[in-house]
């Protein structure tokens, strides 16, 4: 079991992306119908693109430092998604990616303090707060489990994302599009709350792989 | 799609009109939505209504990466580079993706020109007002305050 104290390099983030790709690929139906409810129906699509580029991108010309693969990762996701989650998940990896710094190591602690801000860079950029009906409420569960620790923090992190992107249902939603809805988007799963739970799922599996 | 009235550029193309666009060091207008069609028409409409007299360097940064629906970061900063003539360059944007973007690319320092601003503005009748303004020699602070006044036109 993988805890806080070990320390995850380059090619562990670069998994992690691979395996981010590979869920919203697998998802991306899935995505886009709960996008179909209260969106506009392409937030499967969109990250499936900005995923695919990121691992392109990536494979080309890895970068040696885990901060610098989040960084590439974050821009190419702004540039090529074309909907909200492209500048939002840009600014969680490129944010992410910035505090990390130069490290070609970095601990778990360190990886969980990152996200943290790059979290809170996220809710700024959209003005959202938790218990908007956002990616957010799926974010923050999930950094909140990883920073705490334990022996499977990253099992922890993936099950409270996973746990908060299921209690965005009942949410009305407060930001985007899905907000113009009103009380009629109650009863429906947020889709960037679920894309970001992916994020926690490939996180945990590429660090099981280590 | 550029779009400048300046007699001297008549027939040129965006590269002309841009350079007809620097020799007057005016305000550039970048107009971003997630349709194409719109972004393009309303600079027309923009550059239209400010008949009379010489517009200003106004380019549409409209539709997704994929050429669909959507906001495309490469479009925006190429239409800010054409329409910059180093006096700045004002981008209004019609809603979530597109403000999302604007921001996170002025966020990242190098992909817009050096001032260029995200205007809080109606994307339709700021675009006119910001084009009047820019056409009359405004400076950048006139050119946004005069797309943001036009939250302030009651039509009824």
């Amino acid at each position: 079991m993988t805890d806080l104290t070990d320390e995850l390099d380059a090619d562990a983030v670069f998994r992690w992306l691979t395996a981010a790709a590979a869920a919203v690929e697998r998802e991306a139906d899935q995505l886009t119908e709960l996008d179909s409810a209260i969106g506009d129906a392409d937030h499967g699509t969109n990250l499936q693109r900005g995923f695919a580029s990121v691992v392109t991108a990536l494979g080309k010309e890895p970068p040696s430092a885990p901060g610098a693969v989040l960084i590439l990762a974050g821009r190419q996701l702004v540039s090529t998604v074309g909907g909200a989650s492209g500048p939002l998940y840009g600014t969680l990896l490129r944010r992410t990616g910035k505090a990390l710094g130069d490290a070609e190591r970095v601990t778990g602690d360190q990886l969980a303090e990152a996200l943290r801000i790059g979290v809170d860079a996220v809710a700024q950029l959209g003005g959202a707060a938790l218990g908007d009906k956002t990616m957010l409420d799926a974010l923050y569960p999930g950094v909140e489990a990883l920073s705490a620790g334990g022996p499977d923090p990253y099992g922890a992190a993936r099950t409270a994302a996973d746990e908060g992107a299921l209690a965005t249902v009942p949410m009305r939603a407060r930001k985007g599009r899905a907000s113009y809805l009103g009380e009629r988007s109650v009863g429906h799963k947020d889709p960037g709350a679920t894309s970001s739970a992916l994020l926690f799922t490939a996180l945990a599996g590429a660090v099981a792989d280590e | 799609m550029s779009e400048q009235q300046d007699p001297s550029a008549a027939g040129g193309g965006a590269a002309d009109r841009s350079a007809a666009g620097k020799s007057h060091g005016q305000v550039g207008i970048v107009l971003v939505s997630h349709s194409k069609e719109v972004a393009d028409s309303v600079a027309r409409l923009a550059v239209g209504l400010a008949a009379g007299q010489d517009s200003a360097p106004v380019e549409g940064a409209g539709g997704g990466p994929d050429g669909g629906m959507g906001t495309s970061a490469e479009l925006i900063s190429a239409a800010a580079h054409n329409v910059d003539s180093g006096a700045g360059v004002a981008v209004l944007v019609d809603l979530g993706s597109a403000v999302l973007t604007v921001k996170v690319l002025l966020a990242e320092g190098d992909e817009l020109p050096e001032n260029t601003r995200l205007v809080d503005a109606p994307l339709v009748e700021g675009a006119i007002a910001a084009v009047v303004a820019s056409a009359g020699g405004a400076d950048l602070d006139d050119v946004a305050a005069a797309a943001e006044e036009a939250y302030h036109f009651r039509k009824v």
